[in-house]
This record gives structure tokens, C-alpha cells and sequence, in this order.
């Protein structure tokens, strides 16, 4: 109850806004802050819970927008199932890089994973299908009924994403899936010895975390209208994807999502007052400054409380 | 485009160089990652600092590779600097510095990428040399003088450290950093000064490959992320630390991705380094030439 009640109130309170008269400015921003809170959480399932950093974010994420653009362009398939299929797609990819677990730990397998981004981006430069290099232009199709804009429309969607996001997290965090992944994070061999079956929950974790990115990616296309392939696979969701759950902290569901509504609404607010540049700078500056500094991240100054509350 | 025999040897031929060169840029990284296991994402990054350094050199009348030479002992001591903060804030924590080490080099890359775009905007940067522009006809080929001389400064590079490491007292200490740090210890070396001096070198290198950067093309600030792959692909693939390996794995994936751009196109270039990468990580993690 002390999860799903705010959850209920936070989607109701959303959509209350969607069909208010807020300035459409509002969901634009409103609506990166939200992508960054999915990825930031399914980020941390594989890299919070379990320590396996992934660079490859970009990845998961372009190629859940690819595929939303696909069905678009191909079936003009609904958001819903664009969603849907992307969440899949990203899913099958979580799988692949899940199974590179088996050799690969620390920084190979983050290269490997930074890897993946470059290979998926030089495939959709090459497929003309979407569009090759140049990108694609979309036409969104009319905005439903209640809401004023599509962009309003999208903003819901993604609230509704976000907190099933958390709510997965949170899941993941407190079931025995969370318990072995801190097993392996302490220390694999440890854990393997003791019988947690340690490649069935890297698998699943990987699984979970490409699906919620590959998810996040699909509304992208339709929200921007348009799709190229180095903006979809840029580094920038990657880094901020990461930086996030290290700001707010990685141990507790919490953390990614602190993490992201901070750092992005900071870069939000920096992107139109200053420039779209120091925005890349402040992740940097952020994400070092709280590994040198705060390892724990925000939620480390809150550490008792939240041991008190217990999740 | 269809096969031919002159095409492939063309390809060849222009793989070695650039092979020669990939190394030449991944030496440095070998040394900070391969030997000492730093995980120093940002190592093409401060590359790329490298060449733009070597262009505000260079545009007071000198020769960017000289510009480079000159840059390397400021690079060394801001090696030094680096190591020194990564040691104090994770190596000497112990524990758990994986994850946070990494994305504290990922975000120093972030760093130097978005401070080069503050300052020189996005815009590609070139430099002037007598052999940029020109090149040399060898019978029906045409080799680029600039690709002549990174090649050079490649072999030197590469020929210089695997001495230095082999002959001198510090290169021994090193590579013995590398193989049993306790041991180290008990020889009675400090074997955070031995790390620091390395990677001091690492950086230093890393200036003068940054000078060869911006002579082989155009340099823009997003450059570094291209060669994450690239560096990454031929120390992996050379087997962690060896220098040897080093030139054998930059031949390799100089003649790969000279072989692809030539049949395939310029688009599927990129990939190349990449998917090498990933290959050897999934069959080969210990590399070809391993130590």
C-alpha cells in the first residue's frame, strides 16, 4: 500500500494535468525527465543491483525506437503496440548481452556493451528502409480524444511507464531476484558456490533492463516526429542513464529515480537558459563528482531513514 | 563494388599504414589499461584533448608533430595528476571500485568531449604541413605522405616503449607492477609511484598520438567516441599489456576495416572495430598475443 497508493496518485495527478491548460512547453521537457526515469531504473537492475555496468543504454534504446518506427512506417501499428513490440525487441537484445556475461565482467563487458551501440547504429545507417543516415520524417497521427496535443498524450503514456518501471524495480529490488543479484555483485564465485543460480539471474536481469530501455525508446520517434540514427544511438542517454542511479543511489529503487527527475530537470532548465551543451557537461560534472564524493549518492545522506522505513 | 586484384592489394597496403597507425593511438591505453588495469575509458578522449592541443600549437608556425613532442610532458604530469585523484579516490578505497571507477573515466570523457565543444565548437579541425595534401606515387598506387609519416612515428612510438619497458629499471618495474604487485612490495618499490609514472607515460604518449590524429584527418570533438572502439578493439585483441601485440593487433584491424571501406563503403567502417571487438571478447577475452 505505502508503494501503490502514491503510484495511483501520481498517474491520476497526470493525467489531471494532461487535459489541464499547462503550457504545452511543460510536457515536452516533462516528457525527457519521465524517458530518463525508465532508463535510469532499468539501468540500475543490471548495474545498481547487480554490478554489471552498461554503457550500451543507447542501444536498448534506439532499438526500441527503431522497431516503433518500423511497425509505424510498415502496419501504422498503434503506440500501444509499438511500446510493446520495442519492449520485446529490447528484451531479445538483453538476452544476447546477457549471455556475454558468461565471459565478460567489469570494464569488458561495459566496452563490450559500447560496442553494441556502434554495431546497431552502423546497421540502421545502412537499412533505407528507416531512412538510412538522413533519418525519417513522421506524420503523428491525430491526438485522442481527452487530450489536447499528442505530446500531452505522450507524457501520460510515459508517467504510466515510469512508475510500472519503478514498480518492476522495486519488485526486482525486494523478491529473490534482488537477493541474488547483490549476491553476485558482492561477489560472483561466492555466490555461485553458495547455489544461486548465478547466469539464470543475470539473464533476467539483462532481460528485464533491455526491455524497460527498449520501451522507453519506442514513444521517441512519435514525440520528436522524426528519427536519425545518431541521435537515437547517442552516447548522452548512456551517460545519463548511469549517471542518475549514481547520483541518487544505486542500492534502493529509489535512487535512479531521485537521480533523474534531479539531473534532468537540471539539464531541462540549463538546456533553455544557458545552452544545450553545458547540459552534456553537467552530467559529467555531476556523475564525478558523487562516485569521488558521495558514493552512496543522495539516498546515502537518507541512509537510516530509508533502513527505518525499510523499502 | 567488384572485386579486383589491384583493389586488394591497394586495400593492403593502405590497411598496414593504417594498421601501423592504430596502434601508434592505442599504445597508451595499453600501458594505462593493459598493464596496470586503470579502466581508462577516457583514454581516446584525452587523445583528442591531444590533437586539439597539437592545432593551437601548431598554428604559431610549428610542426604538429614537433607540437605534439612539446605537448607530451604536459600531458605526462597531467597523467600523473589523474592517476594520482583515481588512486586516491578508488584504488586506496579498495573495494567496489569497479563501477565507480568506470563511470568516473566515462564522465572525465564526457568532461573533455563538452569542454572542447565549449571552447573550439563543433566544427572539424585541420593543420598545415608540408606532407599534408600530397602524396606518393609508387607505381599505379597513390599513398598519402601524412599516412607515410604517422606510419613512421608509429613504429618509433611502439619500438621506443617496448625498449624502455624491456631495458631500463622503471620499464622492469612496470611491467612487474603488472604481474605481482605484492612482490613488488616486498623488492622494496612503491608500486603506486611505479603506477603513476606509468600512466604519467601513458598520457604522455597520448599527446603525440593525438598530433598524429589530426595529421591522418579532420579532428572534431565527438571524435573520441569512434576510438573507444578502436583502441579498445586492438589492446583486447594484442592481449592485455604487450607492445608486440600491440602492432600486430593494430595490422589486423587496419586491414579489416581498409578491406571493408574498400568493398563495402564507408558507412560499414565504423562497425568494423566494433564487431572485431565484440568477437574477441565473446571467443578470445585473453587476446591473440597475451601475456
Amino acid at each position: 500500500m505505502k508503494f501503490w497508493l502514491p503510484a495511483v496518485v501520481i498517474v491520476l495527478a497526470a493525467a489531471g494535468v494532461a487535459v489541464s491548460r499547462i503550457n504545452e512547453y511543460f510536457f515536452f521537457a516533462a516528457f525527457v525527465v519521465l524517458t530518463y526515469v525508465v532508463l535510469a531504473t532499468a539501468w540500475n537492475i543490471l548495474g545498481g543491483y547487480a554490478g554489471y555496468v552498461n554503457f550500451g543504454t543507447s542501444a536498448f534504446f534506439g532499438v526500441g525506437a527503431y522497431t516503433a518506427v518500423v511497425l509505424f512506417k510498415w502496419l501504422g501499428a498503434p503506440l500501444a503496440v509499438q511500446i510493446a513490440a520495442g519492449a520485446a525487441m529490447g528484451a531479445l537484445l538483453g538476452f544476447g548481452v546477457g549471455m556475454l556475461t558468461l565471459r565478460l565482467r567489469g570494464i569488458f563487458f561495459a566496452i563490450a556493451t559500447v560496442a553494441v551501440i556502434f554495431i546497431m547504429e552502423t546497421l540502421m545507417i545502412n537499412w533505407r528502409y528507416v531512412g538510412g543516415a538522413t533519418g525519417l520524417q513522421l506524420l503523428r497521427p491525430e491526438a485522442m480524444a481527452p487530450f489536447g496535443s499528442y505530446t500531452r498524450m505522450l507524457f501520460l503514456v510515459m508517467t504510466v511507464m515510469a512508475v510500472a518501471a519503478v514498480a518492476l524495480a522495486r519488485y526486482v529490488q525486494t523478491s529473490w531476484i534482488g537477493r541474488g543479484l547483490r549476491a553476485i555483485r558482492d561477489s560472483e564465485e561466492a555466490a555461485e558456490a553458495s547455489g544461486v543460480p548465478t547466469l539464470r539471474l543475470k539473464l533476467v536481469a539483462c532481460v528485464l533492463s533491455g526491455a524497460l530501455m527498449g520501451a522507453a525508446g519506442a514513444p521517441m520517434p512519435m514525440y520528436l516526429s522524426f528519427i536519425e540514427p545518431a541521435s537515437t544511438f547517442s552516447l548522452n542517454y548512456a551517460i545519463g542513464a548511469l549517471a542518475a542511479p549514481m547520483i541518487g543511489g544505486t542500492t534502493h529503487w529509489l535512487g535512479p529515480v531521485v537521480g533523474a527527475l534531479l539531473l534532468v530537470t537540471i539539464q531541462q532548465i540549463v538546456t533553455v537558459t544557458i545552452s544545450s551543451e553545458i547540459n552534456v557537461l553537467v552530467v559529467g560534472v555531476l556523475l564525478v563528482l558523487f562516485v569521488v564524493l558521495a558514493p552512496d549518492g543522495i539516498l546515502g545522506f537518507f541512509k537510516r531513514w530509508l533502513r527505518a522505513s525499510s523499502r | 563494388m567488384a572485386f579486383s586484384f589491384d583493389l586488394l592489394t591497394e586495400a593492403l597496403l593502405f590497411g598496414v599504414l593504417l594498421g601501423c597507425f592504430y596502434a601508434a593511438v592505442s599504445i597508451g591505453l595499453s600501458v594505462s589499461f593493459g598493464l596496470l588495469d586503470v579502466p581508462n575509458v577516457a583514454h581516446p578522449a584525452i587523445m583528442v584533448l591531444g590533437s586539439y592541443g597539437t592545432y593551437v600549437v601548431a598554428s604559431h608556425g610549428l610542426d604538429p608533430i614537433v607540437a605534439g613532442v612539446v605537448l607530451m610532458p604536459v600531458f605526462f604530469v597531467l597523467g600523473i595528476l589523474i592517476y594520482r585523484f583515481y588512486y586516491e579516490s578508488f584504488e586506496k578505497r579498495g573495494t567496489e571500485a569497479g563501477v565507480r571507477g568506470l563511470a568516473f573515466f566515462f564522465g572525465i570523457a564526457f568532461i573533455i568531449e563538452v569542454g572542447l565543444i565549449l571552447v573550439f565548437g563543433v566544427d572539424q579541425r585541420t593543420v598545415q604541413a608540408p606532407y599534408i595534401g600530397s602524396s606518393l606515387a609508387l607505381g599505379e598506387y597513390r599513398i598519402p605522405y601524412r599516412m607515410l609519416v604517422a606510419f613512421g612515428v608509429a613504429l618509433v612510438l611502439t619500438f621506443a616503449l617496448t625498449l624502455y619497458l624491456s631495458k631500463t629499471f622503471t620499464g622492469r618495474a612496470i611491467k612487474a607492477v603488472a604481474q605481482d604487485e605484492p612482490a613488488l612490495r616486498l623488492m622494496g618499490v612503491n608500486p603506486v609511484r611505479i603506477k603513476q609514472w606509468a600512466f604519467g607515460i601513458a598520457t604522455g604518449v597520448s599527446a603525440l598520438a593525438g598530433a598524429m590524429l589530426i595529421i591522418v584527418g579532420p579532428v572534431e570533438p565527438a571524435l573520441d567516441r569512434l576510438y573507444i572502439g578502436r583502441t579498445f578493439c586492438v589492446v583486447v585483441l594484442a592481449g592485455l599489456g604487450s607492445m608486440t601485440g600491440t602492432l600486430g593487433a593494430g595490422l589486423i584491424l587496419g586491414i579489416s576495416e581498409s578491406i571493408v571501406l574498400m568493398f563495402f563503403g564507408a558507412s560499414w567502417a565504423p562497425a568494423v572495430a566494433f564487431g572485431l571487438l565484440l568477437i574477441v571478447l565473446g571467443i578470445r577475452p585473453q587476446g591473440l598475443f597475451g601475456r
